[in-house]
């Protein structure tokens, strides 16, 4: 019986375990170790080792992470690319919260059709909804038409809104979107209202009741619904190599260049494991608030 | 107080349902407009569509996306439905971690792995060389995940008692499995296979990665499509692609109710 049980462990767990480990573990371990060694003379890796009257010398180095620390322009890009994650974040819980609320308040029969909405995109090509923002956002279009009637009715100059940073930061809101309302519908679902009917009795007025009340409870799903949008945002190349113009590449555009246009790949393993440092930080700091969030509630 | 609120909520959200299907809409509409240009409407027309059947490039894109979705889909059900039943079964520590963490990252840190490992691979041993061939492989390893949450979804839903009661009444682990396990989870395995299937064949990053020089899959002849020349052709391939997701939502919503709920 015990036998049989290990045995069904076995059975069950290790196929998955034997394909992971060899094209998701091997794989991040080499990145990692590539970070240390040379590049090849014609791009790719050097080898790792020589063999000298006998004996093996490894031929590993540090350069690769000087390089960064040394030419500030990479720390200015992985700020900037921070930066366009958070704001991506920002307008994501901005445009999610109203929303969520409402299907959240929703008669039950209700809900899940709303929910399926806001999934539904998300299931389509992401490449074709990047392109249908090129469309919109092109010179020729009737909403660049408008808004460059208005900016231009206003005495400025004509605006270029395709292959800006403000295409980028649209293009990632649109793709990240669900990701925000699903965790923060979660959450609001969750609240009881005899809070809110509560405060209000008490003499509570709407922005109060929801300062007090909605907003503070909401945190855990707010912090969720960040996480899953940041990390991707953070991470991104498509977008702005599609949306954006040579001023708002982010550094997964440079990690796609060392990869595979420049075949630095040590440089690349680098920009890669700051990358990943950077992802990690953000989910630790994530599990930290939420079960901080989990204690106070 | 109470009305003047629900109204603005309404407007932001329906608003947001707007910036959410405008653009797919104006996809759609501009794949039978008669121009070149994504502008103005003209006419209407299908020669879009016409062009895009005689795009020997992209038939053979898409019959190489199709090949891999179904490759990639049925075997990262085979590995996902074992893992997601073994997460549910044992208490156990690596494999929910590799499960999951390729979902978590950046596929970007996927894609750069696995093109280094394979041409590593391609210059020690003499195989992997990249190609479709890599493409699938990199496809399962990220499928498995999603693959592996759904099922462990139904196995919680799922009463343990009935496998306990099958093998009181003498079936093997194995019967109890193959007869009771797997068709109380098979929603979960349908609806998995599925959703593997349109990951794989939407999959741009990754495959971007992993395609090396000659192999191409239909995202990535969008992609150069929209990077080097944009014809309504792209809108006419995107509007298929999109009815093509959508037919399977039906049917994996027919399938399995539950398995596209916002809490799985």
């Amino acid at each position: 019986m015990k036998l049989q049980n290990r045995l069904g462990k076995y059975l069950l767990s290790w196929p998955p375990l034997v394909y992971l480990v060899l094209f998701f573990l091997i794989p991040t371990c080499i990145m990692f170790v590539a970070a240390f060694r040379f590049p090849g003379d014609y791009g790719g890796l050097a080898p790792m080792y020589y063999i000298e009257e006998g004996r093996v010398v490894w031929d590993l180095t540090l350069e690769n992470f000087q390089r960064i620390v040394e030419e500030p322009i990479y720390l200015e890009l992985f700020l900037k690319s921070a930066g366009y994650a958070g704001l991506t974040t920002l307008v994501c819980i901005l445009m999610a919260y109203p929303l969520a609320w409402l299907i959240a308040r929703s008669q039950k029969k209700h809900r899940d059709l709303m929910l399926l909405l806001v999934i539904l995109p998300f299931w389509s090509n992401f490449l074709i909804r990047i392109y249908a923002w090129m469309i919109i956002l092109g010179p020729q279009s009737a909403f660049t038409k408008a808004v460059n009637w208005v900016w231009t009715g206003m005495g400025f100059e004509p605006l270029q809104l395709l292959f800006t940073p403000f295409a980028v930061i649209v293009g990632m809101v649109y793709v990240h979107l669900p990701f925000m309302v699903l965790p923060l519908y979660a959450n609001l679902e969750k609240h009881d209202m005899s809070l809110l009917a509560a405060a209000q009795d008490l003499g509570a007025n709407a922005w109060q009741r929801f300062w007090k009340i909605t907003w503070p409870l909401s945190l855990p799903g707010i912090f969720a619904g960040s996480a899953l949008v940041f990390i991707p945002a953070l991470g991104m190349f498509a977008i702005p190599d599609i949306l954006g113009g040579t001023d708002s590449i982010m550094i997964g555009n440079l990690i796609k260049q060392q990869i595979l246009d420049t075949r630095d790949w040590p440089f690349g393993a680098v920009l890669s494991i700051m990358l990943t440092a950077g992802v990690l930080g953000i989910a630790a700091l994530g599990s930290l608030v939420a079960r901080g969030g989990v204690k106070r509630g | 107080m109470a009305k003047k609120q629900s109204v603005w909520l309404w407007v932001s959200a329906i608003s947001t349902y707007l910036f959410l299907y405008l653009p797919l809409v104006i996809v759609v509409v501009f794949s039978f407009n008669d121009s070149k240009l994504n502008a103005e409407w003209v006419g209407f027309t299908f020669k879009w569509y016409d062009q895009l059947f005689h795009n020997d490039k992209m038939l053979t894109a898409a019959g190489h996306s199709l090949m891999i979705a179904v490759a990639a889909s049925l075997l990262s059900t085979f590995f996902g439905t074992l893992a997601g039943v073994a997460m549910h079964k044992y208490k156990l520590r690596i494999l929910p971690f590799l499960v999951l963490t390729p979902i978590a990252i950046p596929e970007l840190l996927t894609g750069v792995s696995l093109v280094i490992f394979f041409v590593m691979v391609n210059q020690v041993l003499g195989i992997l060389e990249l190609g479709l061939f890599t493409i699938l492989l990199s496809h399962v390893a990220f499928c498995i995940g999603f693959v592996a949450i759904v099922v462990k979804a139904r196995m919680q839903g799922m009463d343990d008692s009935l496998v306990e009661a099958a093998r009181d009444l003498g079936a093997t682990p194995f019967q109890a499995f193959r007869l009771v396990t797997l068709p109380v989870i098979r929603p979960g395995i349908i609806a998995g296979a599925l959703m593997a299937f349109t990951l794989s064949i939407d999959d741009f990053v990754i495959t971007f990665f992993t395609a090396g020089a000659g192999a191409s899959t239909l995202p990535l002849e969008i992609y150069s499509m929209i990077k080097i020349a944009v014809t309504p052709e792209v809108n006419a391939v995107s509007s298929l692609l999109m009815l093509l997701t959508l037919v399977l939502i039906v049917i994996a919503s027919r399938v399995s109710p539950n398995s596209l709920r916002a809490d799985n």
